[in-house]
């Protein structure tokens, strides 16, 4: 009775702090532009079937993916697992699904097993392709060890890490716990956990039930069995609460992420409103700009409050794979941009005014809402425009060639972000290089990003031979 | 001494009250680069020699907006868009062909927002389709026979728009030895020149992006590089150049390949 009333404090705990998190974090993403994505509910739909639940651009590299994949499917049967863990906690129940289904039990056990053993041998593999072959695209500035205190930037490594030893705990626990319950129950102490037979056939956990790993004590053997069902729930219950603070928070957010990917062709950026209300009063002297209240504050994006609500959730999505840098023409040249970097930098400026209590104010910038907070203040002259977050050369260096967004296995739309700050360099700041300067002077007034005249534009159609009937080709 | 064409011009037709079937897109790069209207040229004799019923804007065509628009200049590139839009929804134009995967990218995926309605179509499609159809036979022997070609695909045209198929079917037509580079279709290198890059220096790094995809043709061995997209045309061109390759290796466009090998 004490250890139900005990679980179910240590879960009500879990799932409030774990809600407390995810309203924090949809606080944030709020912080965007309206974007409308309620479109085509059947094509996202299938996106998301395929992108997130099928793992579909994951499979460009095989090696990576195929051993993600076994991470990814035992995630998915071992919640079947967690969710017996929950019913038997609150009802002192003792493996409640195998009293139901005797041989899906067996065949849910054997999956299990086996995945839990795999899930170990993958996870030792990616830290040692992390930590020892150090892999290059978890590399990058983004990426760097922490000199001094850690912060988000250059967490990213100790992040994989946590969460692979974690990952191993937890099925190290999952083990504890069958082979103590085997041994039990073959001592025929089965009393102890008020079932008589054990249901299930467990593949793995009976090799070392058989080699008596924990001895013969049911005393003991009750115990480690005790410690591996909590050990197992409750470093699951960290695991959740710990996801919104990681990458890999994108065991979550890849759902909803690529459900609203961009669908449009990725050729195509948007035409914003606000900008072609000022191109119809430049036509016509007499038009008066319609205002959208909801609408763009400015021309282009200076911080995370004039991206849409969607770049925010892209940056939450991210799990730092580097993909996208791995294939960036601009950063595989030497130069400062890392798309990688962009998404990670609005990701961090969110927490940055979440931190510090920043909101919007008429202008949507980000000012402080408690004068209290030390360094609220400091926070607020900040941008993600700028040189604590993302610089101009980063910007400039961009050839929107796509690479990074076709990349990306959670469909992240990096191109979308540089443009919009692209365009609030120049269409606000007016700081651009100078020869896009001279493009700019050329496109208008001849027409043409050449100084070239426009009167000059047809002498191509001057003198062109029409093919004559192909006798030197014809052998 | 040959026949010349005389390159039709919408103004002209609409005014002797004829419609004609295709606008031809040129472009800026068609128009005003030298080593480009070449392209231009031989995809103005395949039209003319299948009989397609066309015309060209000719003066009256300007900028669509594409490099004002991938810099950040979005004012400009909606005051070009909209110029040319209300040309040629004067001229009731349906159909449009394009040599150009940033003209044909943004007619085609960021006019309608304008109120521009087309089909648009890229020249390596209207080729295949040529192709396939017949209308267009590619003579058996010709200059490409045997020799090994790679295709280098645009970003505006795979990435941007999924186009990867067209330009090699049209290769496949040749006689002609076909080489992959080890990044194509959707892993395609960028040339180095999209997203108004073809208009300012390179940021700071240690490498050009063109020279970069120069070690992937060089690896194919080919003699022949296809592209088909101005830029991806300078960028490569300035590769084999620096490479110092220009007598082993040439760059042309689909275009130019399928005028040099078809019978008239
Ligand atoms: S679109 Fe820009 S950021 Fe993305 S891969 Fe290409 S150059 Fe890099
Ligand atoms: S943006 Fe996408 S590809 Fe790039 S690191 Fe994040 S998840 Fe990986």
């Amino acid at each position: 009775m004490i250890s139900q009333i005990l679980f179910l404090l240590v879960t009500a705990a879990a799932a409030g702090l774990f809600a407390f998190q995810l309203r924090k974090v949809r606080q944030n993403i709020q912080l965007g532009r309206p974007l409308d994505r309620s479109d085509q509910p059947g094509e996202r739909w299938k996106t998301m079937a395929l992108v997130a639940f099928g793992q579909q651009k994951m499979f460009k590299r095989f090696t990576p993916a195929f051993l993600h994949a076994i991470v990814y499917v035992s995630f998915l049967v071992i919640n079947i697992e967690v969710l017996e863990i929950v019913i038997d906690g609150i009802f002192g129940s003792h493996r409640i699904l195998g009293q139901f289904s005797g041989p899906l039990y067996d065949v849910l056990m054997v999956v299990n097993e086996w995945l839990a053993l795999l899930v170990i041998v993958a996870c030792v593999i990616f830290m040692i392709r992390r930590n020892i072959l150090k892999v290059k695209r978890f590399d990058g500035v983004e990426m760097e060890e922490s000199k001094g205190t850690i912060t988000r930037r250059n967490y990213s490594h100790l992040d994989a890490n946590i969460i692979l030893v974690t990952e191993i705990v937890l099925m190290a626990a999952l083990f504890a716990f069958n082979v103590a319950d085997i041994q039990l129950h073959a001592l025929g102490a089965g009393a102890l956990q008020s079932i008589d037979n054990l249901p299930g056939t467990f593949p793995v956990s009976s090799i070392f039930a058989d080699m008596q790993l924990f001895g013969t004590n049911p005393h003991t053997l009750h115990l480690i069995e005790r410690i591996g069902w909590w050990g197992h729930i409750v470093g699951i219950f960290l695991f959740l609460n710990y996801l919104p603070i990681s990458k890999h928070f994108h065991i979550i957010m890849a759902f909803p992420n690529t459900y609203f990917s961009k669908l449009e062709p990725k050729g195509e950026l948007d035409s914003p409103k606000n900008i072609h209300e000022e191109v119809k009063a430049a036509f016509d002297f007499n038009y008066q700009p319609v205002e959208d209240p909801n609408g763009p504050k400015r021309f282009g994006a200076k911080d995370i409050t004039d991206l849409t609500w969607k770049s925010l959730m892209d940056a939450y999505t991210c799990t730092e794979c580097g993909r996208c840098t791995s294939v960036c023409p601009a950063n595989t040249t030497g130069k400062k941009l890392s798309p990688r970097k962009i998404v990670m930098d609005v990701r961090d400026r969110m927490e940055e005014a979440s931190k510090y209590k920043l909101v919007p104010n008429e202008e949507g910038l980000l000012v402080p809402s408690d004068d209290s907070i030390e360094g609220a203040a400091e926070a607020a002259q900040h941008t993600l425009l700028g040189e604590h977050y993302i610089t101009n050369e980063e910007l400039l260096a961009c050839t929107t060639c796509n690479a990074c967004t076709e990349a990306c296995p959670v469909n992240i739309d990096q191109v979308t972000i540089i443009t919009e700050m692209r365009r609030y360099l120049i269409m606000e700041e007016s700081s651009m290089p100078e020869e896009w300067g001279i493009m700019t002077q050329n496109i208008e007034n001849n027409g043409a990003p050449w100084a070239m005249p426009a009167a000059d534009r047809f002498n191509w159609a001057m003198d062109i031979d029409k093919i004559e009937s192909n006798e030197k080709v014809s052998e | 001494m040959s026949e010349k064409i005389q390159v039709p011009v919408m103004a002209d037709k609409v005014a002797a009250g004829q419609n004609p079937e295709y606008l031809f897109w040129v472009g800026c790069a068609g128009s005003f680069d030298s080593r480009y209207q070449r392209v231009t040229q031989a995809f103005v004799q395949i039209l003319d020699a299948v009989g397609i019923d066309y015309a060209v804007l000719g003066p009256e065509e300007t900028c669509t907006g594409d490099p004002a628009k991938r810099s950040g200049n979005e004012f400009l590139f909606q005051m070009q868009a909209i110029q040319n839009i209300e040309v040629m929804n004067m001229y009731e134009v349906k159909k449009i062909i394009t040599a150009c995967p940033h003209c044909f990218n943004t007619i085609k995926n960021e006019y309608p927002a304008l109120g521009g309605n087309y089909e648009v179509i890229h020249h390596s499609s209207f080729l295949q389709e040529l192709i396939d159809s017949g209308k267009v036979k590619m003579s058996g022997g010709g200059e490409f026979k045997g020799k090994k070609i790679t295709y280098h695909d645009s970003c505006y045209l795979g990435r941007a728009n999924n186009i990867y198929e067209a330009p090699r079917k049209v290769l496949e037509a040749l006689d002609a030895d076909l080489a992959e580079m080890k990044r194509c279709r959707t892993k395609g290198l960028c040339c180095g020149a999209g997203g108004a890059q073809m208009f300012k220096e390179a940021e700071k790094g240690k490498k050009e992006v063109n020279i970069e995809r120069m070690d992937d043709v060089l690896e194919t061995k080919a003699q022949i590089v296809a592209a088909a997209c101005p830029f991806c045309m300078t960028m490569l061109s300035d590769g084999v150049k620096h490479a110092e390759k220009e007598t082993e290796i040439e760059v042309l466009d689909l275009a130019e390949i399928v005028a040099k090998n078809m019978d008239a």
